[in-house]
């Protein structure tokens, strides 16, 4: 079955490249989705299909800036993009990213990468968890509250609203972004592109993971504007964080351009489900998501703790992510079909009315 | 409250050890591909890597977008060929 192997020359193993496909199908799916560039399922994965750390990171983050292109390019029209506020942040990102690039060669010099890597990881995802289902609790306290008074909330309420407290601090110069309806100093977004941009040049992934809830919960912007703008800042420092990868020889374009095919399809599937899906639906299958991507990391660090288990751990964290990845293509998949049946027999009602 | 903030955020930077952020210069890890049993389009592909990481950069740079704005643009003509409406989304919620 050597067909279903390809050598990637520069690092110098052979991968099987059908997996390559469907990693990126269905993180193009989620991607899409959620407005990130999954790199915290791509990095793990193309690491347990045989590519060392250091290439996962590179290559998987050059595949991210193709396809966060194809969804920006789909949210874009739907209205979804803020694009002075992306811009905005793209200097604090690019910052960010280039120093936890520097960072990365360091650990990987020292020999310390995945270590600290899935440490990383590990703080992050069951933060940003905490952070996704204390919301949606919260969200759900204000609705009963509201019933048990006798009224309905708003539509844009939300469960944590830390961000009316940062948009209070106005620190000249005071910016409007009209699309996702908020005014707030401009180093708001500044402060929280340049941290979640380092955080991504650390641990490799393309900060979506964390702009998109920082968007939310810290800057203010709705769900979709959020997922939207979060993912035209992905493109842009994707190409950014594939150029200085590639410039440090660690990414492998082969590997990247196959998984980019599989992400083609993907991503149109992902985003335009997200015209059938309400704004806490998304943040509740997304945190679901980081807490199955939580056990994955955790498990991977018990195995590197423990030589015994190390091979029957690695397995189940494989599984995990696999079918992590899997199960929610198949949701949104089904969100996307069901919808698109549902527009479709809008449409043709229409016409039989005229 | 927000006077506390605006403090917390100074104090933040003078804390902020610099020495972190911009460590050390330190010689990078070189990996030289191996082209010696590949041969055409991968063979010259390894070459470019092996030989300056600069066009090696600027290739991927430009091959990536352009490869996923026509995959994009393919995968838009089917979804338009189905009927879907890509222009509009009426659902706007938190």
């Amino acid at each position: 079955m050597n067909w279903f192997y390809v050598l990637l020359p520069i690092a110098g193993v052979h991968v099987w490249w059908p997996g390559l496909l469907i990693l990126g199908l269905g993180v193009g799916i989620i991607g899409g989705f959620f407005g990130m560039g999954g790199a915290w399922m791509v990095t793990p994965a193309l690491n347990i299909l045989g590519l060392p750390m250091a290439f996962a990171i590179g290559t998987d983050i050059t595949h991210m800036a193709g396809k966060s292109l194809i969804s920006t390019m789909r949210h874009a029209k739907f209205g979804n993009v803020d694009y002075k506020l992306a811009l905005i942040m793209v200097f604090g990102t690019v910052g960010g990213l280039e120093i936890g690039a520097r960072n990365i060669m360091w650990l990987e010099r020292i020999g310390k990468i995945d270590l600290y890597v899935r440490g990383g990881y590990l703080v992050l995802l069951t933060g940003i968890a905490w952070l996704v289902f204390a919301d949606v609790l919260k969200r759900r306290g204000k609705d009963r509250a509201a019933r048990a008074a006798g009224r309905t909330v708003d539509h844009l309420t939300t469960g944590i609203e830390w961000y009316k407290t940062l948009q209070s601090i106005k620190i000249p110069p005071v910016v409007n972004f009209p699309r996702a309806g908020i005014r707030c100093s401009v180093w708001l977004p500044v402060a929280v592109a340049f941290f979640t941009g380092w955080l991504a040049g650390v641990l490799g992934i393309g900060g979506g993971l964390i702009r998109m809830p920082s968007l939310i919960y810290l800057v203010g912007c709705p769900t979709h504007v959020a997922v939207g703008t979060d993912l035209f800042e992905i493109a842009v420092s994707g190409l950014y964080g594939a150029a200085t990868y590639s410039y440090k020889g660690r990414v492998e374009l082969w590997a990247a351009l196959i998984m980019l095919g599989g992400a083609a399809i993907g991503a149109q599937v992902g985003t335009v489900a997200t015209k059938y899906v309400k704004g806490y639906g998304i943040r509740i299958f997304f945190g679901i998501a980081v807490v199955g991507c939580d056990i994955s990391v955790l498990m991977k660090i018990m195995a590197a703790a423990n030589p015994n288990l190390k091979s029957a751990l690695d397995l189940a964290a494989a599984i995990l992510v696999l079918s992590l990845v899997s199960l929610l293509s198949l949701f949104i998949v089904t969100k996307f079909a069901m919808g698109v049946r549902e527009e479709l027999a809008l449409k043709r009602e229409a016409v039989l009315v005229a | 409250m927000r006077n506390f903030i605006s403090k917390s955020i100074g104090a933040g930077f003078v804390l902020i050890p610099w020495r972190l952020l911009a460590e050390p210069k330190a010689s990078a890890i070189v990996i030289v591909g191996d082209s010696r049993h590949l041969t055409g389009l991968a063979a010259w592909w390894v070459n470019v890597y092996n030989e300056s990481h600069v066009y090696f950069a600027l290739l991927t740079i430009v091959t990536i977008p352009l490869t996923g704005a026509i995959l994009g643009g393919l995968a838009d003509l089917v979804m338009r060929r189905i009927g879907i409406d890509l222009r509009t989304r009426t659902l706007r919620e938190n």
